[in-house]
């Protein structure tokens, strides 16, 4: 049996795109393998690591659980939306901080790092640790990115 | 073995009377609200479903409306607008708590209180808080609507009232009176994103230095989530000044039938169980 495939209309880093899918396809897959946008990482695949952040409508959300289907009409933006032509605040803090190291975790971080910043929802370190309690990270200890972010909230290096 | 999306079909209907017509027509459509449990299995390829019903973005499923007695939640409300409403930070503290222990910030963006209810998970967060509460659901099919106590709802493991054509529509919740005491607590393997071991919420009011009315319930020790109506028993009554600990203990011993599994033993279970209810009572006896 085949099941016929949806035209997902959305749209994507500031452009509207549409691809056919299947329905139950995992918003993941979508970006990484009929967009390109190879950013996004897979990391546990069952909602619990963070690589595959990504902000759907305003909202932070795991693109590994998110169907297809569900993303119809939406905006979506991924990781490769941060940098324009210089990289964002929050990117430069990394660097300036070392928040990166193996780096598999480091585009779901500046994601929701991103949408904390943007929803103003950090206003200490406590806050920030909490925010980011869903990115798992196994080579900083956290030391270094919750520092970033703190920082760019800050408006200092 | 991975998940197939190319062997799957979801209906998508466009308001919740289209969704009941499909819901009837086609009972062995999985419902799908914000995908947070079922997709696991889905992508893990264990989940069986080869049909979906998606009831993401309906909104007739969505609000919260609040009245001089109860707080009405539509099924798809999701965790992250529990947990931001400054009202249930005073009268609902346990289910702010719960739905801010449910994973993390993207998991409470998606996951929502009728999702978690049907999901029916023994592990579930935001069910002990709604036992304890006194919550209603409102079942609904094309035959009409029926308002159950939750406490009734789950009848053993990942087994519900819920009918093969009705949907969870509405859960009300009757606001507690002011200056009950309410406690929850949930015991994972980390503080955050982790599934709980044991976890137990309790609501309590107090009168002339007794307890007037009491509320136990517990996840992650039995089938389902449970009340401990044998603790309750135990302490209803009493004065808070000489709570009967080693009676209440061995009470909700009866109560919890936990099992080894995977995240943990069902000795470790009944010792937090214990853990938690003696904490909760240190905290009943300042009240």
């Amino acid at each position: 049996m085949s099941i016929s495939k949806i035209l997902l209309k959305l749209t994507v880093n500031g452009i509207a795109r549409q691809i056919y899918v299947h329905p139950m396809a995992r918003l993941l897959d979508v970006i990484r393998e009929d967009f390109g946008l190879t950013g996004t990482k897979e990391g546990c695949g069952e909602g619990e690591c963070g690589a595959c952040s990504v902000i759907l409508d305003g909202m932070l959300v795991n693109a590994c659980l998110v169907p297809a289907v569900q993303a119809q009409g939406s905006t979506l933006r991924t990781v490769e939306s941060l940098a324009g032509v210089d990289l964002s605040p929050l990117q430069e803090a990394f660097l300036h901080h070392g928040g990166a190291q193996c780096g598999f975790c480091t585009p779901g971080m500046l994601v929701a790092g991103t949408h904390l910043l943007e929803t103003n929802a950090v206003q200490d370190e406590a806050g920030a640790r909490e925010g980011l309690a869903g990115n798992l990270c196994r080579c900083t200890g956290y030391v270094k990115i919750v520092d970033a972010l703190l920082a760019t909230r800050e408006g200092r290096p | 073995m991975r998940g197939q999306p190319s062997l799957c079909d979801v209906l998508a209907p466009l308001n919740l009377d289209e969704a009941l017509a499909l819901r009837a027509a086609h009972p062995e459509a999985r419902p799908l609200a914000g995908g947070t449990d079922l997709m696991v299995p889905f992508a893990a390829g264990r989940l069986p479903d080869r049909l979906f019903l998606n009831l993401w973005g309906l909104e007739e499923l969505r609000g919260i409306t609040v009245s001089d007695g109860e707080v009405t939640f539509g099924a798809l409300t999701l965790f992250r607008e529990i947990a931001a409403h400054p009202l249930f930070q005073r009268e609902f503290p346990n289910l702010v708590r719960s739905a801010k222990a449910t994973g993390a910030l993207a998991i409470q963006s998606r996951g929502s209180l009728g999702g978690n209810i049907a999901n029916g998970s023994p592990a579930a967060d935001t069910p002990p808080s709604l036992l304890v509460y006194g919550a209603e659901l409102e079942l609904t099919s094309l035959r009409g609507s029926r308002w159950v106590p939750y406490a009734d709802f789950h009848t053993g493991y990942k087994r519900s009232l819920l009918a093969p054509d009705e949907l969870i529509t509405r859960i009300r919740v009757p606001r507690p009176r002011a200056g009950g005491f309410h406690y929850f607590r949930k015991v994972g393997t980390r503080q955050a994103q982790a599934i709980s071991k044991v976890s137990l919420a309790a609501w309590a009011r107090t009168g002339n230095g007794h307890i007037q009315e009491l509320r136990i319930a517990l996840g992650s020790v039995a089938p389902m989530p449970i009340r401990a109506r044998g603790a309750e028993k135990a302490l209803l009554g009493r004065s808070g000044a000489s709570l009967p600990l080693d009676a209440a203990l061995e009470a909700l011993q009866a109560d919890i039938s936990p099992i080894d599994d995977l995240r943990s033993s069902a000795r470790f279970r009944r010792k937090v169980a214990g853990n938690l209810l003696a904490d909760m009572l240190r905290g009943l006896a300042l009240v």
